[in-house]
């Protein structure tokens, strides 16, 4: 024991001393190893966390906590009045970051934003299979390839996409992070030398933060990037111990380890709220969680029999149970932080005496269904499993049998796109970009009937009708009155039962300063410091 | 010897066949695959998914899957992870030493505690610290790991402060891995306080990781002793006159050996098998923690060759083990 205290004496000493030489470092305790540092290459969080938030920068950009666009890297634009031209002007002298394997002789220009949409868009493209079987999913799954006809060099400092079809929420995809700007030269560097796959673990680009080092599952390192383009951060070195476990995640911020971390337990957000050293932010998530009927298969085409399951079930219960009152109940397919979000709509009421009897008018009796409860805790909808046992009460309630079913999630996700599966499924959905679109048109449009976007089945012709003639809309207030009309449609309509919002909760040290919660679950570490 | 040594070597090649079959099959058994996860909510059309999955390699007919990737292991080659796009020999041995050193520390301490803890409960059957010894031991056996790593990390990082919380070292430490070692790395740096941070960051997550292969071995080593001490020998030995710590040092410890060697090989899969909880509850950057989220990945390359390369260990731990019986043992060889 004494030699275990002598060490730990040595351990804090030397903490206290190295505590000079490494000021405002910021050590954020991550939730997952990254897959990679190409943000092309891949579709989660903590990944767009570890790349394309520190480390690049987009055309465009949301403004620091908003869901609103800014200028990035593109420092103005223009629209063509058919809404199929988009003309980029590009900000000048931003450079790329110089790294001990990189050192960039040009400043970034339009070679590089061809570059960054053709490489991911043209499986001709010589860098399009860098690493093989590169699938870029992001890119796919927004449309792009139908949606861009081309994307052109018109100058050193001017680039012009060109649309299939308009499409206001295009802007709002340019934001997101796998439309991160790479750097060309670079890319063109590792090709000639044969090291095309250190473009995934080597990254350049010119964000807030320069890659330093990684080390697989243990701890990501990066320093501000002298040459950004908005001026130098004020933390010097930015740190991400990878801490998977919730609990220690925990403890670890209580200890002082790190100064911030993300998703922490339901359970243990009292006691961080009690802690006198830590500051816990709340903020509504942008997301959405539903139990989706499949409105193709009887009875469940029928508008009554869905809106009577609707009032069968307590959702105030389903919120309190699973999310310990850190989410609020859903009334729309939007959540209330996201623009155009009709408030003027009233949800079903809770009323299983009228539910049963409209679904005696419906001429339903002795219903049997499933319900699909998903295998895995997503921020949305932590136990899916005891939602569905809640939900299971209330049908029971009104003489509805339900059985609970669930799959392994890849084989869920295959089975629910599916244009047959049977019963009512249990799903959700967090915003990719702030638009509406990225809700009504993706997870209840026609187009996305027999995926696992749709997996209501739903192609109702007036509903399908204003999100598409919103999509092709510029004029914002002309936006928002087709997607609160498209709203009202859906509810009456019901083809989901929309259980939560959930609250996204950030402890972190009172130390830390001017960290903004994102409402697109980013977690951003530009314009932070820390007090001395 | 030889002959021994060749046949037990023979052995190992069905082996190899089996678990490169089982591996392989394993992970496409489950429900789901890697394009669908990667996609999550977002939902694909067929035509798209079959895209994805024709560019990974999945679509081709399994036995041709297999052979592919059979050839490529006897050409060392373990395939390429489907998520970082990096060799899965590389990924595998940038982790294996962090396993490896938690793994021989935990050994170190099951073997260091539960050989004399054994012994001592046996010299003393009977006795409170007898009872004492097996009571901790099966308590000790039966701490789910998952419930008794937090337990520790809330206790004496949390309210005690004395050991760090989770990682191999402190995060202000910053060198180059020259070995893979933190112990070592730690010392070559000289970089004062280095060192002592590592072994900080080792205690608890070494601790949890040696429970249940001490417990086996201190109930292992009692036993072996209990029936060693019965033998008529042990008589002959005490009546010659020979004192008590020749007795039990040499004549009784010796052979009850054998069967705690056995213990201690096997354990070896054991602590394989706890590493992968442990890692992950101590952020701990090994191998065991790489597959937790490879499966949840569904990262088949990766599960596939970790499987196999983890398997081969195991087999060479064995192989070993079968070698130092036969040196323990002459009658063994000459079977």
């Amino acid at each position: 024991m004494r030699m275990m205290k002598s060490l730990l004496a040595a351990t804090a000493l030397m903490t206290l001393m190295s505590g000079a030489a490494y000021a405002k470092t910021l050590v954020y305790c991550s939730e997952g190893s990254p897959e990679g540092f190409d943000p092309g290459l891949y579709t989660s969080g903590t990944t767009f966390d570890a790349a394309s938030r520190t480390i690049y920068n987009r055309l465009l950009e949301f403004k620091h906590g908003s869901t609103e666009l800014e200028p990035g890297l593109a420092e103005s634009y223009t629209v063509s009045d058919d809404g199929l031209v988009y003309t980029f002007k590009l900000r000048s002298g931003v450079k790329f970051q110089t790294t001990d394997y990189f050192t960039p002789t040009r400043d970034m220009n339009a070679d590089d934003v061809v570059f960054s949409f053709e490489r991911q868009l043209d499986s001709n493209n010589p860098f399009n299979q860098y690493v093989a079987g590169a699938v870029y999913e992001y890119a796919q799954a927004m449309g792009f390839p139908g949606l861009i006809k081309s994307v052109e060099k018109v100058d050193d400092l001017t680039v012009k996409f060109t649309l299939n079809q308009p499409n206001s929420p295009f802007l709002a995809d340019l934001g997101m992070d796998f439309a991160s700007i790479v750097s060309k030269e670079y890319a063109d560097k590792l090709k000639a030398a044969g090291n095309e796959n250190d473009f995934n673990q080597k990254p350049i680009g010119t964000g807030p933060f320069t890659f330093v080092a990684y080390q697989p599952d243990a701890v990501i390192r990066y320093k501000a990037n002298p040459d950004y383009y908005k001026g130098k951060e004020k933390i010097d070195d930015l740190v991400f111990a990878i801490t998977p476990d919730a609990t220690v995640r925990v403890q670890k911020l209580k200890s002082g380890e790190c100064q911030i971390m993300p998703y922490p337990n339901a359970a243990d957000v009292a006691d961080l709220k009690a802690d006198s050293n830590l500051t816990v932010l709340e903020q509504a998530g942008l997301n959405v969680a539903y139990l989706a009927y499949n409105t193709t298969q009887p009875p469940f085409d029928k508008v009554e029999v869905r809106k009577a399951l609707n009032m069968a079930v307590d959702k105030k219960a389903v919120v309190q149970a699973v999310f310990q009152g850190l989410a609020e109940v859903a009334k729309n397919p939007i959540p209330p932080t996201m623009w155009s979000y009709n408030n003027d709509i009233q949800d079903d009421p809770y009323d299983p005496e009228k539910a049963k009897q409209m679904l005696a008018d419906a001429g339903v009796k002795d219903l049997t269904m499933n319900i699909w409860a998903m295998p895995v805790s997503r921020p949305y909808m932590l136990n899916a499993r005891r939602a569905a046992e809640i939900i299971q009460a209330g049908f029971a309630k009104i003489g509805v049998t339900a059985n609970i079913v669930t799959y392994e999630w890849g084989d869920y996700l295959k089975r629910a796109g599916q244009k047959d599966h049977d019963g009512a499924v249990i799903l959700g959905w967090t915003g990719d970009n702030g638009d509406p679109d990225n809700f009504l048109a993706t997870l209840l449009g026609c187009d996305g009937v027999g995926t696992s976007n749709n997996v209501a089945e739903f192609c109702d012709p007036k509903f399908d009708d204003l999100t598409k003639k919103a999509a092709a809309t510029a004029d914002m207030a002309e936006r928002t009155k087709l997607y609160e009309e498209a709203q009202v449609e859906f509810k009456a309509q019901a083809p989901w039962m929309t259980l939560d919002h959930s609250t996204v909760v950030m402890p972190m040290s009172k130390k830390v300063i001017g960290y903004k919660q994102d409402p697109l679950g980013i977690h951003r570490f530009d314009g932070v410091d820390l007090a001395e | 010897m030889l002959q021994y040594l060749l046949r037990r070597l023979a052995i190992l090649i069905p082996t190899f066949i089996g678990v490169s079959l089982v591996a392989f099959a394993f992970i496409r058994v489950l429900p789901g695959d890697p394009v669908l996860l990667l996609a999550g909510e977002h939902g694909m059309s067929p035509e798209r998914h079959a895209e994805a999955m024709h560019l990974l390699g999945f679509d081709q007919p399994l036995p041709i899957q297999y052979l592919n990737y059979l050839a490529g292991i006897l050409h060392g080659d373990f395939g390429q992870s489907i998520v970082t796009k990096r060799a899965v020999l590389s990924e595998f041995f940038a982790r294996f030493p962090a396993t490896l050193e938690l793994s021989i520390c935990a050994m170190i301490l099951a073997a260091g505690i539960g050989i004399p803890a054994g012994v001592l409960a046996a010299i003393k059957r009977g006795s409170t610290f007898d009872h004492g010894i097996m009571g901790s031991a099966l308590v000790g056996y039966s701490m789910p790991i998952f419930w008794w790593g937090p337990l520790l990390i809330i206790l004496f990082s949390g309210i005690l402060r004395w050991t760090p919380v989770s990682g191999r070292i402190s995060l202000l430490y910053y060198f180059p891995q020259r070995t893979g070692f933190m112990l070592i790395d730690s010392l070559l740096s000289g970089q004062p306080g280095a060192l002592a941070s590592a072994v900080s960051h080792l205690i608890l997550p070494a601790i949890v990781l040696a429970t249940i292969p001490l417990a086996v071995i201190a109930r292992q080593t009692r036993s072996a002793m209990l029936e060693v001490l019965g033998e008529d020998y042990m008589r002959t030995a005490r009546a010659k006159g020979l004192p008590p710590s020749r007795v039990i040092g040499l004549h009784a410890l010796r052979n009850a050996m054998i069967p705690v060697i056995t213990t201690i090989g096997l354990q070896v899969g054991v602590l394989m098998a706890g590493a992968i909880l442990t890692e992950t509850i101590f952020s701990w950057p090994g191998v065991g923690k790489w597959m937790v989220d490879s499966v949840f990945r569904r990262d088949y390359t990766v599960i596939q060759g970790g499987l196999l390369i983890i398997a081969l260990i195991i087999m060479m731990v064995n192989l070993a083990v079968d070698i130092l019986y036969g040196l323990i043992n002459p009658r063994i060889r000459r079977q």
